[in-house]
């Protein structure tokens, strides 16, 4: 079954395509990575998926439902926030800068959704929560503040606030673009790790050898198009688009140069 | 370290005093001008057993109590109001943030003392008030000096304690919406879990503000001819003409009562303030 499936979805902002007809399928337990240019819609495609923002056209099927929308007879209708909200928990994000809620301890970030969303008891909440935050390495900062947690921290706690919520599918909108070139690694072994566990993931990234070793299927966007698909060996040595042999070459050329991994993009 | 520089350590540096005149004369003159206020103070012949007798008098204690009850219960309209109105501003409805802003400009654009008394006044323009089902009232029975100067004092207060909680609310970065909202909360349980209590930090000074100023503010419901302190106390100097020793009286009670709050809104800072010590200014 596929968790995804984008069926020609376009996004404008204004006057301004963004995403322009984008068709995509991603199955159960499969890890796709999203690259291409800064600009080339992979954050509005991620965030489409989850709702935070809604279509023009086309469809989008998240987890076997149609997302934002229900179909009664002839007609299709939006659904109310509640719904929306409802439909969300099929989706986890993790965010480019983070997004810890400030005022809350890192265990408490993990738990809020858990307990807020889903109606469990706090203290099996926490207890999760302390579990999935020792699987990303955290069992020390259980109650720091995400102010007193370094970048690659806070991402790993981010990381485990998204599992909380038992979500079919993970979303990552370029999880190490806003890290110090040190704590890049860190946050990279986390999600290698999670996806072993099977669960779906969609990951825009810059990080080649991420997505390399491993993904499953790498997906190359630009400008609001999806330009190739393949396996990320094929797709990483044998491009076939001339402008992902530009973007790779670019991207390799920026490595050598600037002799460490942090890709800039936004 | 290279051979060529002295040893030394700033440490030992001599704090030097310097000569500031400005700060000098400053001082003289305040000093000089409570000299003065204090021999005005000793001329004017105040009773000061007057005021003993009354700081503690049953009468005063009453009034102070009004004046207590009345600061948070016209506070806690004013703070209804102002999260209904500033959440209604964040609104996507745009009949709604129109309610808002119409709400605003007439309570802020109008006197605080002509809306208590229009308040006060109401059953000349409504002699009846009726809930279907409920049944309905005589509005002077319903609309005495208290009712008037707790709806008078909080709807004002809710308008101008909107602005600070809307900013409040602003404060909070749009990427902790997004982040709650991923998870599945809803628009109000977003508010409540993870907006309202980041925008506290920026909230509660000013509103600290306002919980003085309601304090003070409360004394201008005697125009309604409600029993707070000053009420108290005016209706005593009306028949002992010990003007200003009542005033002081209720002067000391004011600057106590305030005082204590002073106190309260640092510790609330310090308890909001969690979370946000590392580069932040509070
Ligand atoms: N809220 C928005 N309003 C207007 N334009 C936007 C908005 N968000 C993104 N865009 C534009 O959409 C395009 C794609 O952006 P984005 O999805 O962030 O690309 P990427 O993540 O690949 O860098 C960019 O040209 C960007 O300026
Ligand atoms: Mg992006």
């Amino acid at each position: 079954m596929n968790v995804v499936s984008a069926v020609n979805l376009s996004k404008s902002f204004g006057a301004f395509e963004v995403l322009k007809g984008i068709n995509l399928d991603i199955a159960k337990g499969e890890v796709v990575c999203i690259i291409g240019p800064s600009g080339s819609g992979k954050t509005t495609f991620l965030r489409c998926i989850n709702q935070l923002e809604s279509i023009n056209s086309g469809a989008l099927w998240v987890n076997g439902e149609l997302a934002g929308f229900r179909v009664v007879g002839e007609r299709i209708l939006p659904l109310d926030e509640h719904e929306i909200a409802f439909q969300r928990r099929a989706t986890g994000m993790v965010f480019q800068r983070f997004n810890l809620f400030a005022h809350l301890t890192a265990e408490q970030n993990v738990a809020l959704g858990p307990v807020e969303v889903l109606g469990q008891a706090p203290a099996q909440a926490l207890g999760t929560a302390r579990d999935l935050l020792a699987r990303v390495g955290l069992s020390q900062k259980l109650k720091s503040y995400p102010a007193e947690l370094s970048g690659g921290q806070q991402q790993r706690v981010a990381i485990a606030r998204a599992m909380a919520m038992n979500p079919q599918v993970l979303l990552f909108d370029e999880p190490t673009s806003a890290l110090d070139p040190e704590l890049v690694g860190e946050v990279l072994k986390v999600m290698q790790e999670v996806a072993t566990t099977g669960i779906t993931m969609v990951v825009a990234t810059h990080e080649l050898n991420f997505a390399r070793d491993v993904s499953d299927r790498v997906v190359f966007m630009a400008d609001g198009r999806i330009l190739e698909v393949g396996s990320p060996e094929r797709m990483l040595t044998k491009p076939h688009e001339p402008r992902l042999k530009t973007f790779l070459s670019a991207l390799s050329g920026s490595r050598a140069g600037s002799g460490d991994s942090d890709a800039q993009s936004t | 370290m290279p051979a060529s520089l002295p040893r030394l350590d700033i440490a030992e540096a001599v704090r030097i005093r310097r000569f500031r005149p400005l700060r000098l004369l400053l001082g003289a003159l305040a000093i000089a001008f409570a000299i003065f206020v204090f021999r005005a103070f000793a001329d004017a012949q105040i009773d000061w057993s007057v005021v003993w007798e009354y700081l503690l008098a049953r009468i005063t204690i009453v009034g102070l109590g009004f004046t207590i009850l009345m600061t948070l219960v016209a506070m806690m309209i004013g703070l209804s109001v102002a999260v209904v109105l500033a959440v209604g501003f964040g609104s996507h409805n745009p009949v709604t943030r129109w309610i808002c802003k119409t709400y605003v400009w007439l309570f802020r654009g109008t006197p605080q003392l002509l809306q208590l008394l229009l308040w006060y006044n109401l059953a000349l323009v409504f002699p009846i008030v009726g809930f279907p089902g409920l049944g309905s009232w005589q509005t002077v029975d319903l609309m005495g000096p208290f009712a008037a100067a707790a709806i008078g004092l909080g709807l004002n207060a809710g308008a101008y304690m909107s602005e600070i909680i809307r900013s409040g609310l602003l404060s909070v970065d749009t990427g902790q919406y997004e982040a709650a909202k991923a998870i599945g909360m809803t628009r109000g349980k977003t508010l409540r879990k993870v907006i309202f209590p980041q925008a506290m930090r920026v909230i509660i000074p000013p509103l600290g503000n306002e919980f003085i100023g309601m304090t003070k503010n409360t004394s201008l419901a005697s125009i309604v001819g409600f029993g707070e302190l000053i009420f108290v106390m005016q209706s005593i100097y009306f028949y002992n003409f010990k003007v200003i020793e009542m005033l002081l009286v209720s002067a000391f009670w004011y600057l106590v009562v305030t005082s204590i709050l002073s106190v309260g809104q640092y510790q609330l800072e310090k308890r909001f303030g969690r979370g946000f010590r590392r580069g932040g200014s509070l």
